[in-house]
């Protein structure tokens, strides 16, 4: 009878189902199948998705690539640390290193244009969280992640590390300008 | 072997000895897991909470460390452990197989769990409780997990085994009880959840020792969710049971069809083993496609599962207050439901809150898109503090206020306050996660112990709501502590203190469940149909917020920066 009994009717999977269990089991049935309809939709139509453009590679390799291209690029740079600000030819590459535990270095965009991105860890998992717009993607090692991004907005943005890699994560700070 | 079973004269249920030894064991050694997590989630609150920043970075990491692996790992697996040996001893009237080996099971996990905990607590091992490589601890803190696996994997095996004690001996006739069968999923996909966990956490451990060079940090990652994100699904399997077996003791309630219930736990041993998958949205490391695949095909089974449940468990209540004659408009039988009985109200608080909060928030989070909103920040533990802990530990907290008197034959110390506990726990918890999800959405992070940054190169001033946010959770937080310090201490309170209750009659010879009485007197299912329209009302609300909130999310994704 109850539901720490057996069945009370031995042969229950005959019982008919209500339709009211019916109708909800429709409607949750519906429903994923908009959810999963939604995100195909968004692959087509929608205007953010995440890049599927991902290679193996050695932390090593990563980082020439992005010391080739901060050397070729650079514009000033900033902080007693002389962090190189370098600027990302309009519709061309960037490198963003994930170390700890820092950003490097730091990109200037312009708004509207698209970049790929290039985005590695030389070490531990990291987080890139762009702030305040909040895109959160995962940064692993042995990965060279190319996004293609497009700003929207002029301004000063944060890159802050969301993924726990040590004692130094919380100031793990990157810097994003877009003019 | 030699056993007696006792019958106990208030729930008239069956305790074999060493099942009965065995669930005290568990459930204790669970209280205690869960007090020293309890006392870890009051540092960690007092850490992010903006004012007050209470310990320092490296003591902070370790504590978090502390907190998920003692919590997530140890007080659940602890308390499901004593579920199963309730689900197939109790409720099939039977013998324990193999008690020896669910001792031995028991022991390991004690002492796997006591390792682990040295392991983090000597402070070379802060690597959150997903360890992800190639960030690495100490090789006991691997190890000890380990050993708690496999002595869990030994309490289901014994499990299973008791199952197969009760056909044999013939206990029951006809199919498991439904509390059972959900119990079953649970421990089916607890097999598998083990057997991933030992694919990465055996590997990690070799490498740990340098016998292995080196782990990929993106495969480690996607085998490790194999184990991370199953394992809730036994938590959720075990929880829904919980709350059937609260509504048959309290209510006498029946599924309103067992077809459709037991169908729903299928599905989650079908689909949501790959729900891992959204743990990887914002990875590099997996296509588009197979994200979309996974999180789609494969978890909207499970969420439809979820659903089901979240359907029949009230139904199934209402159906029953309905037959006692509360009938009066569309909610007299919540009503008059008993407000005031501890293991009713955090049950259905537990209900409620994992529906509305968990459950919305948790396919929100899952969507392959929307979840760059929100990957790794402050909204993740806020959404699965809805889940694991409004969801299972609260529903596991009120069960075990039925088993106090039943299970350890003691009276309930203090019955007035462990009236208010659910409410005290389940309320501040329900806005502690709330509030954890408003900062997540502004974009704090997790794992986080600066807000403000010091000693970066930069400054980034979070948006004052941020902060108001995290002050918040600062007092829900607080609250929270304070509504399970509680529970704790009513409960061990009345494990010493409580009068102790008649035992019941002891026999050498278990007493097998009756023959269907019920079958015969009233033609049991079909002719006696309850409507159940306050369920439906209630399945509407959940629908509709369902929806806002999803499309509000589309919304608010479709104003970031473009992306492809
Ligand atoms: C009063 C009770 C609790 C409070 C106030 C609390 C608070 C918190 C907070 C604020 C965090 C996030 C810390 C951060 O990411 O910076 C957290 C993380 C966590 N909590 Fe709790 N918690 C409580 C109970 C529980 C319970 C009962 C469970 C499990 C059953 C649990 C499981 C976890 C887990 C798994 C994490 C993630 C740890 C990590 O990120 O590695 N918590 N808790
Ligand atoms: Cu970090």
């Amino acid at each position: 009878m109850s539901a720490i009994l057996p069945p009370s009717d031995r042969l229950w999977w005959k019982q008919p189902i209500d339709k009211v269990e019916w109708a909800w089991i429709g409607i949750a049935f519906v429903w994923g199948m908009i959810m999963f309809g939604m995100m195909i939709y968004w692959h087509i139509y929608g205007k953010q998705n995440l890049s599927n453009e991902a290679y193996k590679i050695t932390p090593e390799l990563f980082a020439a690539k992005a010391e080739k291209f901060i050397d070729e690029n650079t514009i000033r740079t900033e902080t007693d640390q002389h962090i190189p600000v370098v600027r990302v030819p309009p519709g061309g590459d960037g490198y963003l290193i994930a170390r700890l535990w820092a950003w490097y270095p730091i990109l200037e965009l312009e708004e509207g244009q698209t970049y790929k991105i290039h985005l590695s860890s030389m070490d531990y998992n990291h987080g890139f969280s762009l702030q305040p717009v909040n895109i959160n993607i995962q940064v692993i090692p042995g990965y060279e992640h190319v996004v293609k991004m497009t700003p929207t907005k002029k301004g000063t943005y944060a890159i802050v590390c969301n993924e726990y890699c040590g004692i130094g994560h919380s100031w793990m700070l990157g810097r994003i300008y877009v003019k | 072997m030699a056993t007696t079973y006792r019958t106990c004269p208030i729930s008239g249920m069956q305790f074999e000895d060493q099942a009965e030894k065995l669930m005290r064991w568990n459930a204790v050694a669970g209280v205690l897991w869960l007090l020293v997590g309890g006392v870890t989630a009051l540092l960690v609150i007092l850490t992010r909470w903006p004012a007050i920043k209470l310990l320092p970075a490296d003591q902070f990491y370790l504590i978090l460390t502390a907190h998920g692996i003692d919590m997530l790992i140890l007080w659940i697996l602890f308390f499901e452990m004593a579920v199963l040996y309730f689900a197939s001893s109790v409720l099939l009237r039977c013998r324990i197989a193999t008690p020896k080996i669910a001792w031995l099971g028991f022991w390991l996990m004690v002492v796997g769990g006591i390792i682990t905990n040295v392991a983090v607590f000597q402070g070379e091992s802060s690597v959150m409780f997903t360890s992800y490589v190639p960030m690495q601890a100490q090789p006991h803190f691997y190890l000890g997990i380990i050993l708690v696996a496999v002595g869990a994997l030994l309490g289901t095996c014994v499990f299973f085994g008791t199952l197969v004690v009760a056909k044999k001996d013939k206990t029951y006739q006809g199919s498991l009880p439904l509390v059972t069968f959900g119990a079953l999923t649970a421990a089916i996909i607890a097999t598998f959840t083990i057997l991933s966990g030992a694919g990465i956490l055996i590997p990690t451990f070799f490498w740990s020792m340098g016998w292995i060079k080196e782990i990929d940090a993106q495969l480690y990652r996607m085998v490790w969710w194999g184990l991370g994100h199953s394992s809730q699904q036994i938590n959720v399997a075990a929880h829904v049971s919980v709350w059937y077996l609260t509504a048959a003791v309290l209510f006498n309630a029946k599924p309103l069809s067992e077809k459709v219930s037991r169908f729903a736990f299928l599905l989650y041993i079908l689909f949501l083993q790959l729900a891992s998958a959204h743990h990887l949205l914002s990875d590099p490391g997996m296509s588009a496609e197979w994200k979309v695949l996974n999180t789609s095909y494969f978890m909207y089974f499970a969420v439809m599962a979820s659903m089901i449940h979240g359907f029949t468990v009230p139904g199934a209540i209402e159906a029953a207050q309905r037959r006692r004659g509360f009938t009066n408009g569309i909610f007299e039988w919540l009503r008059k439901a008993p407000w005031g009985n501890p293991v009713f109200s955090g049950m259905f608080i537990s209900l409620v809150s994992f529906g509305f909060l968990g459950g919305i928030s948790g396919v929100v989070l899952g969507t392959e898109q929307i979840n760059m909103l929100m990957h790794n920040t402050f909204y993740v533990p806020g959404h699965f503090h809805t889940t694991v802990v409004s969801g299972t530990t609260l529903a596991f907290m009120s069960i075990t206020f039925l088993l106090v008197p039943v299970l350890f034959r003691r009276e309930l110390i203090l019955p007035k306050l462990c009236q208010i506990q659910p409410y005290l726990y389940g309320i501040s918890m329900g806005i502690l996660g709330l509030v954890m999800m408003g900062a997540g959405t502004l974009g704090v992070s997790r794992r986080h112990w600066d807000m403000a940054f010091s000693g970066a190169p930069f400054q980034y001033e979070w948006p004052g709501a941020a902060y108001l946010m995290m002050g918040l959770t600062g007092i829900f937080g607080v609250i929270a502590v304070i509504g399970g310090g509680l529970w704790i201490l009513l409960i061990v309170g009345s494990l010493l203190f409580g009068k102790k209750l008649d035992g019941g009659k002891v026999s050498d010879k278990p007493t097998p469940i009756p023959a269907n009485t019920q079958a015969a007197s009233a033609v049991a299912h079909g002719s006696d149909h309850v409507p159940v329209p306050g369920t439906v009302i209630l399945a509407l609300l959940l629908f509709v917020s369902f929806v806002l909130y999803y499309f509000v999310n589309w919304k608010y994704l479709s104003e970031v920066w473009l992306l492809s």
